[in-house]
């Protein structure tokens, strides 16, 4: 068998974009590092216990009481560790690169569910993504973006987009084809039945793909600390290569304390807005009486008309 | 309003080729067989008047829902032609075929089709609102008023049970006012009993608007309650086309007959469906006499005495003539008749006759508007029709 220079072909192709499409790197280099920028100074600028209470107020709206409080405790907890910056920069990174991951997966996903050959075509590309380690990524990364912020966003981003893709696919895919019918019968153009029909019913799915982006960015945010972005990761990184366990766990404590923070609230979120509603608990802000308000009487009436 | 001709629809990639077997005289098995498509309708030609309510019937496979579908080319056509209102559906482009979706031609479905995430006045205003038509809110609440819905515009379609949820989905193809509406066994995910609630409903709102509706079932009950005619397909071709009681009376074969024994006759036929021709009649002022010699040939007790305009005066009875016989009277004037009898009109099942025949001197009497007698149910006549016709039975 002889040997096939497969690794020596992208490395040439690395290097001819390199040397052909500069201006294009230091392009995008300079929109991220100034969207990164732009939000870490937007999440910092503001006294640390002012962010907490509108984190805490953000999961009291989604969750209720209960975790509004646990919320509240983790974050304090953050800023006794010393770890506040960092934090608020992690969440910048993985905010941008969800942001763009969603921007990119989800209409590459809708496109996806509405033609079998573009789904034939994504889905190994979005396989190679995802089973490729993803340590590899920053190594292109750091050739195009040189260190700093910029190759962990991008590394990250192209880590996060899979599930984005997949999940709108499978949300609209799942939608019941009697109401995509229902609306085509009526005389639907196939742009009001996306917008009408298919996104709002697959938002639920959808949803849980932008939850499994962030989560997914979260933990690729941490790995992008070995290109020397600042923030949590390098704090990790370098807590390894000093076998430093009290600040290892102090920084993993604050990588765990972020991932639930939006995991719950991004997952709260994906609750179908009608069926919120109507679930006692949820919406706990509301008083009581206005929500029984609301959802008891058309009940009631189902009752004593049908029977 | 709506004509169809030799319509067919052949689903796979070698269609062409199947519709050649079939037009060379090779069975539908047998082209399917031969091209690995599937003949779901072949040649259906049929015509829907304004205002008839038309049954298409058959077991699941037998192509009613395609054939539905391509009325208003949700299933395109292989072959022939659906005119509606004069208009060429078929020739139709994307924008005109919309229009004709959006206002004249509405569809109900089977598990109704609603959306989840919207109110039940929004959904019943969806159509209004896809095409930017006025009074969106008016209109739709309208129609939730039509369906006895009025109050629930702001709940939304999971609070409803599935009798209401199908009422919504009827009021949204009313709300647009279309004068076809295609029906897609609307019913038959229903309960037995809202099953019959909501056919009372149909047929009170066509009573109301005289609607242009195909509608598709596999209960032939339903078929026959609802339809002014019904026709029969199976494996994607017409076996009959006719009215309820005469596919009842005349099945055309024994798949028809099969699906005939399961009815229920005492719902589906009528007066009219049994009535005879009144054997004898009097008028009033005829001797009595000959009324009597008249009741002893016919071996009949009672006799129904009519106007000029065969209005019902009375019925003279054997017993009461006798007497007035011996007593000397010379004309049948109205203190000799009695008002011994039953009527009812032609438009009545079986069932509610079964307790109105027999208990009187005179046979059943039916009477139109005017109160003009058209003809009598003896009790004999009831139960023959509800004996089921004589045939072999089919298991042998």
């Amino acid at each position: 068998m002889p040997r096939v220079h497969i690794g020596n072909g992208v490395n040439d192709a690395i290097t001819w974009l390199l040397n052909h499409l500069p201006w294009l790197f230091s392009a995008i280099s300079s929109a991220m590092s100034h969207l990164v920028n732009w939000l870490e100074t937007g999440l910092s600028y503001p006294p640390v216990f002012v962010m907490i209470a509108i984190f805490t107020v953000i999961a009291l709206l989604v969750r209720g009481w209960w975790f509004a409080l646990l919320s509240c405790v983790g974050f304090l907890l953050i800023d006794s560790m010393r770890l506040w910056g960092d934090t608020m920069l992690t969440l910048a990174v993985v905010l941008v690169a969800a942001v763009i991951a969603a921007a990119v997966g989800i209409p590459l996903g809708i496109w996806a569910a509405r033609r079998r050959s573009v789904s034939a075509v994504v889905r190994p590309i979005l396989d190679f993504m995802q089973t490729m380690p993803v340590f590899l990524y920053l190594i292109p990364a750091v050739f195009f973006f040189g260190v700093g912020v910029v190759p962990g966003v991008v590394a990250t981003t192209i880590f996060a987009v899979p599930p984005a893709v997949r999940l709108t696919e499978l949300g609209i895919r799942q939608v019941d084809p009697e109401v995509v019918e229902a609306a085509h019968a009526f005389g639907a153009t196939p742009g009001q039945v996306l917008r009408g029909v298919q996104l709002p019913l697959a938002l639920p799915t959808i949803m849980a793909g932008i939850n499994q982006v962030i989560m997914l960015a979260l933990s690729m945010v941490v790995v992008a600390g070995l290109t020397g972005a600042a923030g949590l990761g390098t704090d990790v990184v370098r807590a390894v290569t000093q076998l430093d366990i009290s600040s290892g766990f102090e920084s993993g404590l604050a990588v765990v304390i972020l991932a639930i923070f939006l995991d719950r609230v991004t997952s709260g979120l994906a609750q179908p807005r009608h069926a919120r509603q109507r679930t006692p608990g949820r919406l706990a802000l509301l008083p009581a009486w206005s929500r029984r308000r609301s959802a008891t009487p058309p009940l009631a009436r189902a009752k004593t008309t049908t029977t | 309003m709506i004509t169809c001709r030799s319509l067919t629809k052949v689903f796979g990639p070698r269609a062409r080729e199947a519709l050649a077997l079939l037009e060379r005289g090779e069975s539908r098995a047998a082209a399917q067989a031969a091209t690995g498509c599937t003949i779901a309708v072949r040649g259906v030609d049929f015509e829907v008047a304004r205002g008839e309510l038309f049954v298409i019937m058959g077991l699941s496979g037998s192509g009613k829902s395609t054939l539905l579908r391509m009325l208003n080319r949700l299933v395109e056509p292989t072959r022939g032609s659906v005119l509606i209102d004069g208009q060429d559906v078929t020739a139709m482009g994307e924008r005109e075929l919309r229009e004709l979706r959006g206002r004249r031609v509405s569809m109900v479905f089977q598990h109704f089709a609603l959306l989840p995430h919207r109110t039940v006045l929004e959904n019943v205003a969806y159509p209004l609102r896809l095409h930017g038509s006025p009074n969106q809110r008016e209109r739709a609440q309208w129609a939730l008023a039509e369906v006895g819905l009025g109050d629930w515009g702001d709940a939304y379609p999971g609070e409803l049970s599935g009798g209401m949820r199908q009422r919504v989905g009827l009021a949204r193809a009313l709300a647009t006012e279309a004068d076809v509406m295609l029906m897609d066994e609307p019913f038959s995910a229903l309960d037995p009993l809202i099953r019959r609630q909501v056919q009372d409903l149909l047929i009170g709102l066509q009573a109301e608007l005289r609607k242009t509706i195909v509608f598709v079932t596999h209960d032939l009950n339903e078929a026959m309650r609802l339809g002014d005619r019904i026709m029969m397909l199976r494996d994607g071709a017409v076996v009959q086309c006719a009215s309820g009681s005469e596919i009842l009376a005349s099945p055309a074969d024994e798949y028809v007959a099969d699906f005939v024994a399961d009815v229920d006759r005492s719902r589906v036929l009528t007066a009219a469906d049994v009535m005879r021709e009144a054997r004898i009649t009097a008028s009033p002022g005829e001797a009595p006499e000959l009324v009597l010699r008249r009741l002893e040939e016919a071996e009949a007790n009672g006799i129904y005495v009519l106007d000029q305009e065969r209005r019902i005066v009375g019925v003279a009875r054997d017993d009461v003539l006798a007497q007035a016989i011996r007593a000397g009277r010379r004309e049948l004037s109205s203190e000799l008749l009695v008002d011994d009898y039953a009527t009812t009109d032609p438009s009545r099942p079986l069932v509610e006759l079964c307790q109105l025949v027999g208990r009187h001197s005179v046979p059943l009497a039916v009477i139109d508007e005017a109160g003009r007698l058209l003809g009598v149910v003896p009790r004999a006549a009831v139960l023959s029709a509800l004996a089921a016709p004589e045939r072999e039975p089919s298991y042998a």
